[in-house]
């Protein structure tokens, strides 16, 4: 192997590198505040690029009015819960969150589909629609199980990130598609070619990378969020709602998932069933983290879409095998260095 | 005097295991209330319920509210705070971020001038504000956990075993801070082991042994109590065996 081949693989793993390293902190982040195991991460990602790629070629994605019926569902689920207080602040508050905002957003979908709206529109519309989709997913699939076992949640996931491929299928058929550039246009440096599109990924990447770093650090609602992820209770006994946490970890995550589906869209054909692979390689940089740590996660991450970018060089059929391998060493070093312990109880 | 909280015929129960039975209390505005018992008499266990973390069996009602549908963000809201024995502090935070977090539910303006009157109890978390309260040590974690509560501006402030495994200087400390907040308007539910220090300071005092209430009334007659004396003061009696 020459050098020019050598660099050309570290830019294509730093490329895909970035994108796990976003899905891999919305993992973390997810899990620390609702000790849920996000598996329909990939889901988000591939609704976000197919929504985008979608709108962009002129088609009405069925995600806009998935987004309406789950918002319908969760403002049912609101009014089950709070069926002996109610009160109209309480339904005015539920009925514009879950039903008025998605039927607007439906609206103006069916309004920009029919022109084949700026990459702008489709990018803006896209985001809305995912994080909506999380949002009231979080409402219907994981909020009633929020005293739950880890493991309870687990099959939750499972059970959400199935259901989201199923509807995938049916909203974008078995066809991959590709969407166009956010940033078109590239440049050589040396040996090295950039797209637009690649610095559009490592601008975007860092630029959310810092923007959840000033989140966390200097706003209330980060410090709730952490707050909540340190100690549950203590949180609680500071009036923050457990639910208002897992709102929005779930919000962050399914825009996380959302963006890096459009950033890859232009690059790779995505299939309805292609985000989970990419989730899963997120989750790997996650896991790497011990499902805590932010900073090494993000490296974690980095190292294994560089691992992959060599693999799929040296050994393509077996490279999905050599990064998942990745995990088994970091298994073993953890279960040695940890000792073992019960399942937490809330 | 006006009652704040009032618990009538509480139960609490682990499974089937009773371990608050038939338990009635009060706590009236501007009132320093104490429970004392052994370990493992359900003083904590009473506490826990009455803040909405465990289910419990009966009517409790704070400022006149009935608490039942309430969960325990509610309570805070309503100007219930509670103490942790265990203080669950936000370890990997620093002192100011703890405190801020206090006042989630409190406006921002608000929140500012809470923080100058918790600085102004508790100087030394003044001088510890950037440190991680992880790294603070007992007394001062004590201390946080009672400003974090008290940032949420509490008409009534719970207080689990504030003075175990401290020192006795800080324990002093922080029992005359209980009866500055009594002066500031602030009424306390305390819960001790250390009996003669919190019966000391109370109004009212409530003996507590296996999950119920055996004695209760002023504080002063129940320091004076013998039985009282004998079981938590450490003070023996003529005729009683010495160990």
């Amino acid at each position: 192997m020459n050098t020019t081949i050598m660099l050309f693989l570290v830019q294509d793993g730093i490329t895909n590198g970035a994108i796990y390293a976003l899905l891999g902190l919305a993992l973390v982040l997810v899990f620390a505040v609702t000790r849920v195991i996000l598996i329909p991460q990939g889901e988000f990602v591939t609704y976000g690029a197919l929504t985008y790629a979608s709108l962009a070629a002129g088609q009405m994605p069925g995600t806009a009015k998935l987004a309406l019926a789950l918002g319908i569902g969760a403002f049912a689920f609101d009014l089950f819960v709070a069926r002996k207080a109610l009160h109209a602040r309480l339904i005015a508050r539920s009925l514009i969150t879950n039903i008025v905002l998605p039927a607007i957003v439906l609206a103006l979908t069916l309004y920009f589909a029919a022109q084949k709206p700026p990459v702008v529109v489709c990018i803006a519309l896209s985001l809305v629609i995912v994080a909506m989709i999380g949002l009231y997913l979080y409402r219907i699939a994981f909020q009633p199980l929020a005293h739950t076992s880890v493991l309870v949640l687990l099959i939750a996931s499972v059970g959400v990130h199935l259901a989201l491929q199923g509807l995938g299928l049916l909203f974008f058929g078995a066809e991959g598609q590709r969407g166009p550039a956010v940033l078109s246009g590239a440049f050589t440096a040396g040996a090295l070619r950039f797209t637009g599109q690649s610095i559009t990924v490592y601008a975007i990447t860092i630029a959310f990378i810092v923007g959840l770093w000033l989140f966390f650090g200097l706003t209330l609602y980060g410090k709730a969020l952490r707050a909540t992820a340190v100690n549950r209770l203590g949180a609680r006994l500071a009036g923050i709602r457990t639910t208002l946490s897992g709102q929005i970890a779930f919000l962050l995550a399914s825009v996380i998932g959302a963006l890096s589906g459009i950033l890859i869209v232009p690059i790779t054909t995505l299939y309805y069933d292609s985000g989970f692979l990419i989730g899963l390689k997120g989750f790997v940089a996650a896991i790497i983290g011990g499902l805590v740590s932010y900073p090494l996660t993000a490296v974690a991450a980095l190292v294994v879409g560089i691992v992959e970018a060599f693999s799929s060089f040296y050994a393509s059929n077996y490279k999905e095998v050599i990064v998942f391998m990745l995990l088994i060493p970091v298994l073993l070093l953890r279960s040695l260095a940890a000792p073992a312990v019960e399942e937490e109880k809330d | 005097m006006s009652t704040l909280l009032s618990v009538t015929d509480a139960h609490v129960a682990y499974g089937k295991v009773e371990a608050v039975r038939s338990v009635s209390l009060e706590v009236g505005a501007n009132q320093i209330v104490t429970i004392v018992g052994a370990n493992g008499a359900g003083k904590t266990t009473l506490l826990s319920a009455v803040m909405g973390i465990l289910p419990l069996k009966g009517r409790v009602a704070f400022a006149g509210q009935d608490l039942a549908r309430l969960d325990i963000e509610d309570r805070v809201a309503m100007g219930l705070g509670l103490v942790p024995e265990h203080r669950e502090l936000f370890v990997t935070m620093n002192v100011e971020d703890n405190l801020e977090l206090g006042a989630f539910r409190i406006e921002r303006s608000k929140a500012k001038a809470s923080m100058e009157r918790v600085y102004t109890l508790f100087p030394r978390l003044k001088e510890r504000r950037k440190q991680l309260a992880g790294t603070l040590s007992g007394g001062e974690q004590q201390m946080l956990a009672m400003g974090r509560a008290l940032m949420g501006e509490p008409k009534l402030l719970m207080l689990d075993e504030p003075s175990l495994g401290l020192a006795p200087i800080i324990v002093a400390d922080i029992f005359r801070i209980v009866t500055e907040l009594r002066a500031s308007g602030v009424s306390v539910l305390l819960v001790e082991q250390n009996a003669q220090a919190a019966l000391k300071i109370a109004d009212q005092a409530y003996v507590m042994e296996l999950g119920e209430f055996v004695l209760s009334g002023k504080a002063s007659d129940i320091a004076a109590n013998e039985r009282v004396a004998a079981s938590y003061l450490g003070f023996q009696h003529e005729g009683a065996s010495v160990v």
